[in-house]
């Protein structure tokens, strides 16, 4: 080294040939070029969907053979039997009450369960347990929903739910709720909990400093501070019940009814779609057809919460410096 | 007490006497009772020792500040009377400390009543994303030290010792992120004040301020030395002059030299203070 530092850095430097200003223009400009590509691909994928979507919904309510049909019959309709051969009837409203109250449940048993967790991880827990039981949510996050499904139909019911009350049937909504919950549980754990801890040590300081046990400064500072965060988490969770497949296309049943009754089996919006592209309904059937306007009303309800959900975010952040 | 006992910190601490803060040379405070007394504290975080021997006693109804380099310990220091550096697991000290007779290093002590008694103002103003007047209530309704129907007027007195109520009278539920820094810093004054402390910390309370808002925070904290005993961190030499009844010059972890503020200013015993006072280092 000390041989080479006989020339000084002045002498070395500007030795090369630095690329033309035209090259530098030229890649810089490929390079953008590239990488907008790869970012349009996702959003003309979406637009695809969607536009098809809208499309096929929309031939769906515009069948010639098929008088009956109209938004507003498909949209305050309390009866859905789809496969009634002679008089099938398309109302939406069993569809979305038997989503709903699978995603009800879950949320009952989800939401709470996961912001005490993430309550405990951000302000309770050592670093080395937080670590610990991070990695088993992790864990719970990666098994493939239909395991859960099978959890459902062959535990929560036969060994839960129907020692409780003989009312359970086979297919309930209520294993399917649990089963969704236990799903989306990591989601609303991990994402609170980062809500909680992005509230700033100098606020729990303030509340230390007043004379608050650990109690009270999770439950009136930094829940408060992070509630924002807290209930995006629940909203995303929500959305992700919402529109959980295998589970209960697996545990709900297939028995599209317009019921409040967590025992009684229910068709989800997603298990109607299951059951039709999985049958036998041909591709230019009316029920081929009704399960485009029912994938449409479940990306109306999704987008609706996602939406909802940006908005709190932006509208309810506490800006701390 | 009218002579200020002033002794250079020796090498043996076991032979110093504790310097006596009680003593104002201007005689306008007559009660001199010692609000706070330490005797031999060392301080550590870790195996890394950042209080050493420190033996100083504090006068009741007076404002004291704690100046020195960054690092000095006086921080530190201040987090060990209200026990904050209880959320730092590695923190430990030995020696005593004592607060009006109560042993503040005592592992059974009950920091919740403490820190009723110790309130605290950090460097940067740190209000609840709540509205003003939740802000100040936030102690009293923790700990019900009020009866119902008084909380108003708790918190208007709070404010109106903060020099506050004036500018917040009429939005006291709009959010107290919407204050300017220095009313924020205000407002956590109140916020300290609604408990009803005896002593108020102040870490650099002035440090993310403007002048303009430095000046009514320094001139409140003249005013606040009737009610109750202060101590303030700063770094800023003209501060600790302008508000403070006596002095405590810290370095590397050591009380270097203590007094009465004017005293220490113009003339100190240490050479170190000295040069730290002067602006030669530090």
């Amino acid at each position: 080294m000390t041989a080479l530092a006989a020339r000084s850095a002045a002498e070395i430097a500007n030795r090369g040939t630095p690329h033309s200003a035209l090259i530098r223009r030229w890649s810089e400009g490929s390079i953008k070029f590239a990488l907008l590509s790869m970012t349009l691909l996702s959003v003309v994928t979406t637009i695809a969907i969607v536009g098809v979507l809208a499309g096929e919904a929309w031939g769906f309510f515009s069948m010639a053979d098929q008088p009956d049909i109209s938004l507003w019959s498909f949209v305050t309709g309390l009866e859905w039997s789809p496969l009634l051969g002679a008089r099938p009837a398309f109302g939406v409203l069993p569809l979305v009450a038997g989503t709903l109250l699978v995603t009800a449940i879950a949320g009952c048993f989800a939401l709470p369960i996961g912001l005490l967790t993430a309550v405990y991880l951000s302000e309770y827990a050592s670093s080395r347990t937080r670590t610990i039981l991070k990695g088993v949510l992790e864990i719970l996050a990666g098994v493939p929903t239909v395991v859960y499904g099978f959890f459902a139909l062959t535990f929560i019911t036969p060994y839960l739910l129907q020692p409780l009350s003989s009312g359970f049937g086979t297919y309930n909504a209520m294993s399917a709720g649990i089963a969704v919950g236990i799903m989306i549980l990591p989601i609303v754990c991990s994402l609170s909990e980062d809500a909680l801890r992005a509230v700033p040590q100098s606020l729990r300081d303030g509340a230390y400093a007043l004379g608050s046990t650990k109690f009270d400064v999770s439950a009136k500072v930094v829940v408060p501070a992070g509630l924002s965060g807290v209930i995006a988490a629940f909203l995303l969770a929500l959305t992700r019940a919402i529109g959980e497949t295998m589970i209960v296309a697996l545990a709900a049943g297939g028995l599209a009814q317009l019921t409040a009754n967590p025992a009684e089996q229910v068709q989800t919006m997603t298990a109607y779609m299951v059951q039709i592209f999985l049958g036998d309904a041909p591709a230019a059937g009316v029920e081929y057809k009704s399960s485009y306007a029912v994938a449409f009303t479940l990306f109306l309800i999704t987008f609706v919460l996602t939406w909802s959900g940006a908005i709190i975010l932006k509208r309810y952040r506490e800006e701390y410096d | 007490m009218t002579q200020p006992s002033t002794p250079v910190r020796d090498a043996d601490p076991a032979t110093a006497p504790p310097t006596n803060l009680t003593s104002d040379p201007r005689g306008s405070h007559p009660s001199e009772t010692t609000a706070i007394s330490m005797r031999s504290l060392n301080g550590w975080y870790g195996s890394n020792q950042v209080l050493h021997a420190l033996d100083l006693e504090i006068a009741a109804k007076q404002v004291c500040s704690f100046i020195g380099p960054s690092g000095c310990g006086k921080s530190t220091l201040l987090r060990w009377i209200n026990r904050m550096n209880d959320t730092i697991p590695s923190a430990r000290a030995s020696g005593t400390l004592s607060l009006h007779g109560i042993d503040l290093l005592d592992r059974t002590l009950d920091v919740v009543d403490l820190r009723r008694r110790v309130g605290m103002v950090f460097q940067k103003p740190n209000p609840f994303p709540k509205s003003i007047f939740d802000n100040v209530a936030f102690g009293p309704r923790l700990h019900r030290t009020y009866s119902p129907t008084d909380l108003e007027e708790l918190i208007e007195q709070s404010l109106r010792a903060s020099a506050l109520w004036n500018e917040v009278k009429d939005r006291l539920d709009s959010s107290a992120l919407g204050l300017s820094g220095g009313q924020q810093q205000r407002l956590c004054i109140a916020r300290a004040i609604a408990i009803g402390p005896e002593v108020l910390l102040m870490d650099e309370p002035c440090s993310a301020l403007d002048p303009r808002s430095t000046a009514s925070i320094e001139e409140l904290i003249r005013e606040l030395r009737a009610t109750y005993t202060i101590i303030i961190v700063t770094h800023n030499m003209q501060q600790a002059s302008r508000v403070s009844d006596t002095t405590a010059f810290f370095y590397e972890g050591r009380l270097i030299e203590s007094g009465a503020t004017d005293v220490l200013f113009t003339n100190p015993k240490n050479r170190q203070t000295e040069d730290y006072v002067t602006g030669r280092f530090g």
